[in-house]
């Protein structure tokens, strides 16, 4: 809550001037900033135990059963030891501390782990993180900051697209991935590109004006 | 999920060669292979899949879709079903594929789906998903849960007293009515199936749902060209607009000559046991006016063998009503 107390002294971008829902708007805003922004200092003051996520494999405790690995994400390369179970979602959450992509059914089904692998779109529960070696890995940090944010993260804040904020982060990657798919310009085409992303609050109407927000507008 | 060591292999006898090991290609392999994922991962996680080992295909080369030597389509194993639905060629010479694929799973899933994946895709029948009940088909001899209990989703036409499960995929009704056939390199070298042969209906043994045995690799898959003038469809129906799996689909494919039908093929979706080629549908079409009144009569062929169960009566009169619509649908393109 002290993010909150903090960020409300600032002033108000013009993204910000809302007239009726400006309370609202400024707590779901650090909702997506603190789904782009990295934990790490938070977590390090809470927590200065952690092991660091990165660094020279041999240098790591070796636990029976771990491989060492490399993963690209967000531009960075990590030298990692995990299980060979683990997914690419699990690692970049346990292991990278980057927890703004959500796990939510674990299945495939819901979207919320939803990454861009090599440009495209993936849920990220379903990938074993040894097989995408070699594989570019972004995730909803890497796509914009709370002082840059993506027009596409600018959208959603602007069109309330959102209520938990749980799906958001994959409603997102979704989203700017289909500004590159061959879709149509209708609202129908936006709902069938995102029906792989569940949101069980219903935001749905807000979140297909802020994709078509941002389509109009590229 | 159970432990598994993880290897990955660059060339294809390397990955026979791993997967050989295995006692069976079917249900229970301790080794499988590995390409998108998105199946297999899930049903480990439930321990439906327990395999000792994955072998990772990924390095292979087989993502290419290129013209075959038969005037048709040949689509590499390891070619993402995105890549597969945006193909030109599939979008202009086979609609019909590209329609049900993009009706299936999400853009997600299709990003890291393969051909052959899809191909060998397994049942979504909640009772093979959930251990903690008998399932003839995860565990032959423990009975069929779906018998007598929720089965509103099971198949309706090739079930049988030890298994009612549906074959979930919307790429392989396509490729039924497009009569692919599949490539593959085993322990005995290469060998050609014809879709029509590829899968088995579950009678005693629901365990065993293709013809691949140990070592089998699917390499690449083909399609025949349709005759000049061909038009395709697939229309699929099903609980929600997207992303839910087939109440009913159908796949048709359809010449019409001096206002005959001269050239025709039928498939159906989420009422079978594998993915169902009506011969009696195309039987009864064939050399026929297109008429809503002949689209009835080879509907009513194509589910005249139907048993439903005690939720699932409502598929019979869905799919004859689907196989309708497609019809008229394809024809009024012709």
């Amino acid at each position: 809550m002290a993010e909150h107390t903090d960020d409300a002294s600032k002033p108000l971008t013009s993204l910000e001037k809302l007239s009726r829902r400006s309370f609202l708007s400024r707590a779901g805003a650090m909702g997506v900033a603190t789904a782009a922004a990295t934990v790490a200092p938070v977590v390090a003051s809470a927590e200065p135990e952690r092991p660091q996520p990165s660094g020279d494999p041999a240098a790591m405790p070796e636990i029976p059963g771990t491989i060492p690995i490399t993963l690209k994400v967000n531009g960075e390369t990590h030298q990692l030891r995990i299980d060979p179970r683990a997914t690419v979602l699990d690692t970049l959450r346990e292991t990278l501390h980057l927890t703004g992509t959500k796990k939510g059914c674990d299945h495939g089904q819901c979207g919320a782990c939803t990454v861009h692998v090599d440009g495209r779109r993936a849920n990220s529960c379903l990938l074993l993180a040894a097989m995408h070696q070699k594989a570019e890995i972004t995730t909803i940090e890497g796509l914009g900051t709370p002082e840059k944010m993506h027009p596409m993260q600018a959208a959603f804040v602007e069109h309330d697209g959102y209520q938990c904020g749980y799906c958001t982060s994959g409603q997102i990657m979704s989203a700017v991935a289909m500004l590159h798919e061959p879709w149509g310009d209708a609202d129908t085409d936006v709902k069938e590109a995102l029906s792989g992303n569940i949101c069980r609050c219903g935001a749905y109407p807000n979140i297909v004006a802020a994709v078509q927000s941002v389509r109009r507008h590229a | 999920m159970h432990p598994f060591d993880l290897i990955s292999v660059d060339s294809i006898q390397d990955a026979v060669k791993a997967q050989s090991s295995s006692p069976t290609a079917q249900q229970g392999a301790s080794v499988r292979y590995i390409a998108g994922g998105t199946n297999l991962i899930d049903y480990m996680k439930l321990n439906v899949e327990t395999p000792a080992k994955l072998v990772d295909i990924n390095g292979l080369n087989l993502t290419a879709i290129e013209p075959a030597a038969n005037g048709g389509l040949k689509i590499g194993a390891l070619a993402r079903n995105t890549d597969v639905a945006y193909h030109d060629t599939v979008k202009t010479q086979f609609p019909v594929l590209s329609l049900a694929i993009l009706s299936g799973a999400s853009t997600q899933l299709r990003n890291m789906a393969t051909t052959a994946g899809n191909l060998l895709q397994k049942t979504r029948c909640v009772y093979y998903r959930d251990t903690a009940y008998g399932c003839n088909k995860r565990q032959p001899g423990t009975g069929c849960s779906a018998i007598g209990g929720h089965n509103r989703i099971m198949a309706i036409l090739g079930t049988s007293d030890k298994c009612i499960a549906s074959n979930p995929s919307d790429q392989n009704v396509a490729l039924a009515a497009l009569d692919a056939t599949i490539h593959v390199t085993g322990a005995k070298g290469e060998h050609t199936i014809p879709i029509a042969q590829f899968y088995l209906l579950p009678g005693n043994t629901p365990e065993r749902e293709t013809v691949l045995e140990p070592g089998d690799l699917v390499t690449h898959i083909t399609i025949p060209a349709l005759p000049s003038g061909a038009k395709s469809y697939y229309l699929k129906l099903r609980d929600r607009t997207s992303y839910e799996f087939a109440l009913a689909s159908a796949a048709v494919v359809i010449k019409q000559s001096g206002g005959r039908i001269d050239f025709v093929r039928v498939a159906m979706g989420g009422v079978g046991t594998v993915p169902w080629r009506s011969h009696e549908a195309e039987k009864a079409l064939q050399g026929k006016v297109a008429t809503p009144a002949n689209f009835r009569t080879a509907a009513e062929a194509a589910l005249h063998g139907a048993r439903p169960q005690s939720q699932n009566g409502f598929k019979v009169e869905l799919a004859k009503r689907c196989l309708t619509h497609a019809l008229a649908e394809v024809t009024r393109q012709a």
